[in-house]
């Protein structure tokens, strides 16, 4: 029988960070990965000849630049390529772009209402202020307000001295950012709905919140956060699909010595004497070690993986009710030419940004109404992007992939099963859409994926389809995320840790979850970090 | 766009509008002429415009301001019309200075601040009529304006590409404006406005400008634009008129000791950094403010700073040993205490004298006024040489002209 020193269950980005840190602190690490292929959310597949997918995450800016520097992942073949801006394509045949060139997007804006598009420079002023406050908290682990260690005092005192270092107006503008509604908050500096519309996006994204739920001022934070090359609040494409992103951090993982094995499910997390001692697959193998870390959602870790009998009751109570609600599907579409978007000016850059078609807040609301109902919005919220326009390496010349980012779309259809009838219905709505402001889309299609939360529940293995391992509203984040007590990546089980993002700072292509517990998991281990960077100061 | 196709609506306009995605970089309307004058192709941004660095040598520019007569494109600078019966008092609430002492036909130099008192943007007040005034200034406040308008019958208008503005500076200014048939435009007094006909409408001529020479700003709609440059051009063909950009006209204001935003302090609504906004006190600008007029923003937060004694910094015009200029050096106390940074600096050709404008952290620059040194490091061929120079605090402006200020003014 094989032993390890780590065992990580799932190979998501955050599961190979950790592993990757982990191994070359000199540890045995072995990777247990589902499916054939690693990568989790974070993957790029080929299920039509000739056609590439990011088949669930598909735009890269969150991911740490310390980890890409700390695992090497340049030399094993990760590039980002910054895109240039997006659009919202109305109901009335205009659109609103957004561009790269601040002139160009403050006349863009101002083309719907010229003191938007000046009232835009205090919206990102303030917006890019609340970054500062909070990006350095990523890559640091929350501190347990409920134990007394002298680390988490003085984690505490960190917080409480960046939190002074405001002014009294940016306090209470953060306590408000934090628990406002994304709504509320955009009324405070535009007028103008599409202009609106498209930037509450972002605060809805991969949350079962409405643009009007309280909450969803910090969701947008947390996508405004990341950085391309310290283009802070740009976003990009991964060069070769999202998978480029696990494909580098397994090739830097396996170059460091470190082991994968795909088609290796893990069926239970073992322990013994409250603490673990490895796990077994599926196929019955058991598989020995002294640390386990589990990269799966704290649902699955601890209310499918580990036996229950050995977890405090509140313990339990607690992951129970995490939040973590399936709310969105994804759509990729292999396309034979490129679609034309007759609304867009010839030459636009739009075309090879994100493009939207909701227009208003409202119909965004609307479309949230029908998941509350149990339902897939029938006038969807889709976030879609081509990165075949920037990135030649996913189809051939000429052809192209439409990734479509689609929400919302509820865990089960009216309280029961998903079926192939109601995913087809569901990829209609999607298509449907586009085809309105697109005409002939249709006919372009080569190829379709489509993922409802059951399929990104079966194949990923998210719970709900939740695509950040739970929601990223105040009341699961810092040291409330997962579980109060539990927010420093250990568990209840001694030796068994979680590094997924359910934890701390949360979703996203971040790698910060998986970087922070590495390093908790050295620290127990008695070892230093050699190779961990600290995280970039925010100067 | 003319009346013809003037949209018939607001959708239309929006529509109309689409196309300024092809210039991302807007022309000013005396593109034309610039672009035939220039020789270096040394453009630059200006708040989205495309604007010359310089036309055709930076050193001969500036000579044409302190020497004969420059025209300088200042038609970027953003503008706003505030127009109402309560436009006065709406202003009076908005800005430092006293508008009820400003009377029609005459502009002043002001600055705003939020209600910490921290200065949102310095700029020019015109006024325009009883109740009709315009504001030009570096960044944009839109919506600061309109949401300070709340309970003031007042209307506000974003108006920078509407209108075209020159700058007409240098000794031999005025000459050219007479030459040119402005007739009575000797009887202008600095910070004076009027109106003259030109090209079957109006030109608005201010004596104001940003060199501390004697000069003109002249504003026209866009569409008389190009007639108006004419107008001057062919006028100043005996005087020694040349067009110029912005490197030749920056050494002139920092010779005559103004401010830019966002070079020589950072505005409030643009910082990041809660330790980088500035009140007046602090940039210099403590004169603008007036305690004895009624409530204006910023007022309380202004005068507390004064009795309590909490200003941090202080803005200094300083003179510095040598002829390197100093610019973005460190300023330092007896040579290795930190006390500030050197915003602009320059070697004046004017004063002989190698000057700059400084953001001291008091008590540097108020209690302790000497043994001030700047650290300057000067790339030469590949290799820095490091100096440390003795600074002394002097008074701005550092060049100090008759001409600027007589009337009626003189001919060369």
């Amino acid at each position: 029988m094989q032993r390890y020193d780590v065992l990580v269950v799932g190979g998501g980005h955050n599961g190979l960070v950790t592993a990757g840190y982990l191994q070359r602190a000199g540890l045995k690490v072995a990777v247990l990965e589902k499916n054939g292929w690693v990568g989790g959310a974070a993957t790029s597949r080929e299920l039509t000849p000739g056609f590439l997918y990011s088949n669930c995450s598909y735009v890269c800016s969150l991911f740490r630049p310390e980890i890409m520097r700390d695992l090497e992942l340049p030399r094993h073949g990760l590039q980002v390529v910054a895109y240039e801006g997006g659009a919202v394509l109305t109901r009335d045949g205009d659109y609103l772009a957004s561009y790269r060139d601040h002139d160009s997007h403050r006349r863009e804006f101002a083309r719907y209402s010229k003191r938007d598009a000046e009232a835009y420079e205090r919206y990102a002023r303030d917006v890019t202020r609340q970054c500062r406050f909070i990006q350095p908290l990523l890559m640091r682990t929350a501190p347990d307000p409920f134990g007394f260690r002298p680390r988490d005092i003085a984690e505490l005192l960190y917080l409480a001295r960046k939190f002074g270092e405001f002014s009294p107006g940016e306090m209470a503008q953060t306590l408000r950012f934090w628990t406002m509604s994304i709504s509320d908050f955009l009324d405070e500096y535009f007028e103008t709905d599409v202009i609106k519309a498209y930037l509450a996006i972002s605060g809805i994204i991969g949350t079962a919140l409405g643009p009007m739920s309280p909450g969803t001022a910090y969701v947008l934070l947390h996508h405004y956060m990341g950085e391309v090359d310290g283009s802070v609040g740009a976003w990009g494409y991964a060069r070769g699909g999202m998978g480029a992103v696990t494909q580098a951090l397994a090739s830097s993982f396996l170059a460091a010595g470190g082991t994968i094995r795909t088609d290796a499910e893990v069926a239970r997390i073992f322990s013994r004497g409250g603490r673990t001692t490895g796990v077994v697959l599926e196929s019955g193998e058991e598989i020995r070690a002294k640390l386990v870390v589990s990269n799966a959602d704290v649902k699955r870790t601890f209310l499918k993986l580990v036996d229950e009998a050995d977890l405090p009751e509140h313990f339990v109570h607690r992951v129970r009710h995490f939040k973590m609600r399936g709310s969105s599907g994804k759509v990729n579409i292999a396309l034979d030419s490129l679609p034309e978007f007759p609304a867009l000016p010839k030459g636009s850059s739009c075309i090879r940004g994100d493009l939207h078609f909701t227009d208003s807040i409202e119909r965004m609301e609307r479309a949230y109404d029908d998941w509350k109902a149990g339902r897939w919005s029938a006038d969807p919220m889709l976030d879609t992007m081509i990165p075949t326009t920037l990135d030649p390496t996913m189809t051939s010349p000429g052809k192209h992939f439409m990734s479509c980012f689609v929400q919302y779309c509820p865990p089960k259809v009216e309280g029961r099963d998903w079926t192939d009838a109601d995913r087809a219905a569901f990829a209609e709505t999607v298509v449907g859409q586009i085809s309105d402001y697109s005409p002939g889309f249709r006919d372009r299609i080569v190829h379709m994926e489509v993922r409802t939360p059951r399929e990104l529940e079966a194949e990923v293995g998210l719970t709900e389809g939740n695509i950040f391992q739970g929601e990223l509203t105040f009341d699961q984040l810092l040291f409330n995320r997962p579980v109060p007590g539990y927010a420093q990546y250990r568990s209840p089980i001694a030796g068994l840790y979680i590094c997924g993002s359910s934890t701390h700072p949360g979703g996203g292509v971040m790698g910060a979850p998986g970087r922070n517990a590495a390093m908790e998991i050295l620290r127990d281990l008695k070892r230093s970090p050699e190779k961990m960077s600290n995280a970039h100061d925010v100067i | 766009m003319n009346a013809l196709t003037k949209p018939a609506n607001a959708t239309d306009a929006r529509r109309a509008a689409r196309s300024h995605i092809l210039t991302p970089r807007l022309e000013t309307p005396f593109h034309p002429r610039l672009a035939a004058l220039d020789e270096v192709n040394d453009w630059y941004n200006w708040a989205g415009y495309k604007a010359p660095h310089a036309l055709f040598d930076e050193e001969l520019e500036y000579f044409a301001i302190r020497s004969t007569a420059a025209l300088f494109d200042i038609s970027p600078m953003v503008k706003y019309r505030i127009a109402g019966a309560d436009a006065e008092r709406y202003l009076n609430r908005l800005t430092l200075r006293d508008v009820r002492k400003l009377p029609v036909g005459r502009v002043h130099y002001t600055a705003w601040c939020d209600d910490d008192g921290h200065v949102l943007d310095d700029g020019t007040l015109f006024r325009l009529g009883e109740q009709e005034f315009r504001l030009c200034c570096q960044e944009r406040h839109l919506s600061w304006l309109l949401d300070s308008a709340f309970g003031f019958t007042v209307e506000i208008h974003e108006e920078t590409e509407a209108i075209a503005g020159v700058a007409l500076q240098g000794p031999t200014s005025y000459a050219v404006l007479a030459e040119a048939g402005f007739a009575g435009v000797e009887r202008l007094k600095p910070f004076d406005i009027a109106t003259f006909a030109h090209d079957g409408g109006t030109v608005t001529i201010s004596r104001t400008g940003f060199t501390g020479d004697l000069g003109y700003e002249l504003f026209v709609p866009r569409q008389t634009a190009l007639s108006l440059w004419d107008r001057l051009w062919t006028a100043g063909d005996g005087h020694g008129i040349r067009a110029i950009g912005y490197a030749a006209l920056n050494r002139t204001r920092i010779e005559a000791g103004f401010i830019v935003a966002n070079a020589d302090f950072v505005t409030a609504e643009g910082a990041l950094r809660a330790d980088r906004v500035r009140l007046p006190d602090e940039i210099g600008l403590d004169w603008l403010v007036d305690p004895d007029k009624p409530n204006f923003n910023g007022r309380r937060a202004v005068l507390d700073a004064r009795r309590n004694q909490t200003l941090r910094h202080v803005l200094v015009g300083l003179e510095i040993e040598g002829n390197v200029p100093a610019e973005h050096a460190i300023v330092y106390h007896r040579g290795k205490r930190e006390a500030g940074l050197v915003t602009a600096a320059i070697w004046s050709p004017t004063a002989k004298r190698n000057i700059a404008i400084a953001s001291l952290t008091r008590p540097y620059g108020t209690r302790f006024v000497d043994d001030l040194w700047v650290e300057i490091y000067a790339m030469r061929e590949l290799k820095y040489q490091k100096m440390m120079k003795r600074a002394k605090i002097v008074p701005r402006p550092f060049v100090k002209l008759a001409r600027r200020t007589a009337t009626p003014p003189g001919l060369r």
